[in-house]
């Protein structure tokens, strides 16, 4: 199916305007790590039609297609890479980042290119590497760290919410912490219960801290540059599903905003939050919802830290209904955090109580089955929409 | 040679273990004995007079801070504070061995160090009355110091966490190839933590200028050394991680001083991290919520702190130089300590921060639940009585 996709905005910091460009419609690949499918019709027509131009004619006929298809974890290098070659002062640390190119291939060939200094291989310690990324960003570097699984990040906790989020507080300004903190998370295919955290739950509270999840090649490119330009430290989460999703994205460079949520499909129905991986998901209920004539307006909020309330709020005031579908658990993840907000701000425009799917409070078994039924699935989001749509709850 | 990839070492057919520690234990380098008084067959570093007579002034002015402002915690005029005595010596004549480009990473009994460096005893005591001028606006304890402009970086408390920062940066020191180093200092206690172990390793793998130095002061709150660490003391450990490193008498000013000018050399043109283990004592309790006699004699107190004190050592040494006299001491001490109750008496009258500085620096601009907070919070304000507003 089609979708809009939002202009990027020029600048970084939190901005207020959007608009559609119809030019970019293309579509989606959903879920499992499923290949596009694009519309090949003008394939033979792309090619040149004269082996020279003559004088006075226009040098090639328009491309087919502009732009380029790439996975998920390329659109990240290709990000990192256009960043590094763009500022000398960014770099990146983790383990395995620098002549293996990273365990997700987000930092592939970035070390023969800028050097190994630039791309630094780390000894096995979470906690010193980031430590290690805050006081060289302290000191004028702009630091990547690579969590090789976000759950390991858990081990520098300690340097991520006592310093990167607070010593810019703390020193009264002094000293900013320009670090972008990045890694596969989620709940992958039978990882075990240590692999398949949602760190966006336990971070969400530390103030100073920026919290962005991408979800598709466009958006992952867009956010892995702003948050490399943005001088507070952010979290940038990438879902250990996704990363070999594919699409066509511009050859020009584009910034996104990390404070904007993306509008994936205009409705008037319902409003259905949603982010990462379960991006997908909704998608996929959507198709179904849509074939039972519902219209769903569904929004990829993006943005876990601060939560972009003007889109979110425009879009219940016109459907009065909203549906969170999130990864996290139950208890204290994102969906709870927004259902607040959506309460304190919204709540005259609300037909009924903002509803929240979530994953089960329990660590991810390692038996497939089980593991399918702690996360979220497609029929329940179809049959929460239907429910909430007919009035039953 | 048996070429494993984790070590090349010849092979032998007798099995024998380490022993868990050497004969001896590492042997200590000093310069001036107990009363201050050159050793036979020392290499005295160039210390003038002027450097030595400066040196000398921090101290006796770090010393004077610290009492009278430790009284003022008793006195209920501040909340909190942590003295530096017994390390005066440490913390002056390390810092006099580097230049103002080296990057500090301190753990947070270095105040000397930040004196040297040139913030005043206004700057100090603003911080410890968390006023309006203070550089960190009010929002960190007592004595949790920071400068952006004198290379020293705003304390943390938890223990050891600044000693991956100090490689970080010293990493980045490296890449932008400055004439410069980052220090780090820490305490026994925090020879204990991971991040010790991490960011000595990450420093000797990576090559990384940093200068780590741990003020071993016999104490980590209650728990004393001999429960700390069953090793002989942290040098040790510096060839486990193959890093160069040396023992040094903390308490002798000019041991500190060429330690440390010769560790920095050693850094910066080798790019190699240095350990630097300083003996030392914790004369004061660990802080205004620490009561030491608890775990300790007062006579091994009393002891430390007149016998064994550094500042007085070291004075020794400049009067056998004739560059220090009687009357000199009196003014130095008098004058210090008019400045250090001036200067808190000037703090301790100064607003508090607005709560226009409660909300900003959070991140670079203020999103929008902060100013709703803020809004909420300036209504509950201006509706209650004036004891819930701020000055």
């Amino acid at each position: 199916m089609a979708q809009k996709v939002l202009v990027p905005c020029s600048s970084s910091s939190s901005c207020g305007k959007v608009q559609f460009s119809p030019s970019r419609v293309h579509t989606q690949a959903i879920a499992f790590g499923g290949e596009l499918s694009q519309s090949s019709s003008r394939k033979n027509k792309s090619l040149a039609l004269k082996a020279v131009a003559a004088k006075g004619e226009t040098s090639a006929p328009v491309t087919a297609k502009s732009g380029h298809e790439i996975l998920l974890f390329d659109a990240l290098r290709e990000g990192l890479e256009e960043e590094m070659a763009r500022d000398p002062t960014v770099c990146v640390m983790g383990e395995d980042v620098g002549h293996y190119g990273g365990s997700y291939k987000v930092t592939k060939g970035l070390a023969e290119k800028f050097g190994d200094l630039r791309v630094l291989d780390t000894p096995i310690c979470e906690n010193s590497f980031t430590g290690m990324g805050i006081g060289a960003a302290m000191t004028g570097l702009r630091t990547v760290v690579e969590g090789m699984n976000m759950g390991f990040l858990l081990l520098a906790y300690n340097q991520i919410s006592n310093n990167a989020g607070m010593l810019h507080y703390t020193s009264g300004g002094q000293f900013k912490i320009p670090v972008v903190i990045r890694g596969p998370g989620g709940v992958g295919k039978q990882l075990g219960a240590e692999h398949s955290q949602r760190l966006e739950s336990y971070f969400q509270s530390v103030p100073g801290l920026q919290m962005v999840a991408c979800s598709t090649p466009y958006n992952a490119k867009g956010l892995m540059k702003a948050a490399i330009r943005s001088d507070n430290p952010v979290i940038l989460y990438e879902h250990v599903l996704l990363y070999n999703l594919k699409e066509r994205i511009p050859d020009e460079e584009y910034v996104l905003c990390l404070e904007e949520a993306e509008l994936v499909r205009p409705g008037k129905d319902i409003t259905i939050l949603t982010y990462s991986r379960m991006r997908h998901f909704v998608l996929q209920a959507a198709k179904t919802l849509v074939e039972r004539g519902y219209d769903p307006e569904i929004i990829d909020i993006r943005s876990l830290k601060p939560f972009d309330l003007f889109t979110i709020g425009n879009s219940i005031k016109k459907t009065h209904k909203v549906l969170i579908v999130e990864e996290c658990m139950r208890t204290g993840g994102i969906g709870a955090s927004l259902r607040a907000a959506i309460v304190d701000n919204f709540w005259d425009f609300l037909d009924g109580r903002p509803e929240c799917l979530s994953s089960q409070d329990v660590p991810t078994p390692y038996a497939a089955t089980l593991e399918d039924a702690t996360v979220v699935q497609p029929a329940q989001i179809i049959v929460k929409v239907e429910q909430m749509l007919q009035g039953l709850i | 040679m048996l070429d494993f990839p984790g070590a090349k070492a010849a092979f032998t057919s007798r099995m024998e273990f380490i022993s868990p520690n050497a004969a001896e234990a590492v042997p200590c380098f000093r310069i001036l004995d107990d009363l201050g008084r050159a050793l036979d067959g020392s290499d005295i570093p160039e210390v003038d007079s002027s450097l030595a007579v400066k040196m000398y002034h921090t101290m006796v002015r770090l010393q004077t801070f610290d009492s009278i402002f430790y009284e003022a915690q008793r006195q209920g005029r501040i909340s909190f504070y942590l003295t530096n005595i017994g390390e005066e010596a440490l913390n002056v004549a390390s810092a006099a061995a580097l230049t103002k480009d080296d990057v500090v990473f301190p753990q947070y009994r270095e105040h000397g160090v930040l004196m040297w460096r040139g913030f005043t005893l206004d700057e100090f005591a603003n911080q410890c009355f968390s006023n309006e001028a203070g550089h960190g606006k009010g929002r960190q304890m007592p004595i949790h110091y920071g400068s952006e402009k004198l290379n020293y970086f705003t304390i943390s408390s938890p223990i050891a966490t600044q000693l991956p920062h100090a490689v970080g940066a010293a990493y980045g020191l490296k890449m932008d190839r400055k004439n410069a180093c980052a220090v780090t200092y820490f305490g026994d206690g925090g020879s204990s933590e991971g991040d010790f172990h991490a960011a000595c390793n990450f420093a000797a793998v990576l090559e990384a200028p940093v200068l780590f130095v741990c003020r071993n002061n016999g104490y980590a709150i209650s728990t004393p050394a001999c429960e700390q660490y069953k090793g002989d003391g942290i040098v040790v450990r510096g060839r486990g991680y193959g890093m160069t490193s040396i023992r040094v008498d903390g308490n002798d000013a000019l041991a500190v001083f060429k330690a440390v000018s010769a560790a920095r050399k050693l850094a910066v043109e080798q790019s190699k991290p240095v350990l630097i283990e300083a003996m030392t004592y914790r004369v004061g309790h660990h802080s205004t919520s620490d009561d030491s006699t608890k775990y300790r004699s007062g006579e091994e107190i009393a002891h430390w702190r007149s016998v064994r004190d550094p500042v007085l050592r070291f004075r020794r040494w400049l009067e056998s130089n004739a560059w220090w006299s009687v009357e000199d001491e009196k003014e130095l001490r008098g004058a210090a300590r008019k400045e250090v109750i001036s200067a808190m008496n000037q703090a301790e009258k100064k607003n508090k921060p607005p709560l226009s500085e409660l909300f900003t620096d959070v991140y670079d601009t203020l999103p929008r639940n902060l100013l709703e907070q803020e809004a909420t919070l300036r209504d509950t304000v201006s509706k209650n009585p004036p004891s819930l507003a701020p000055h």
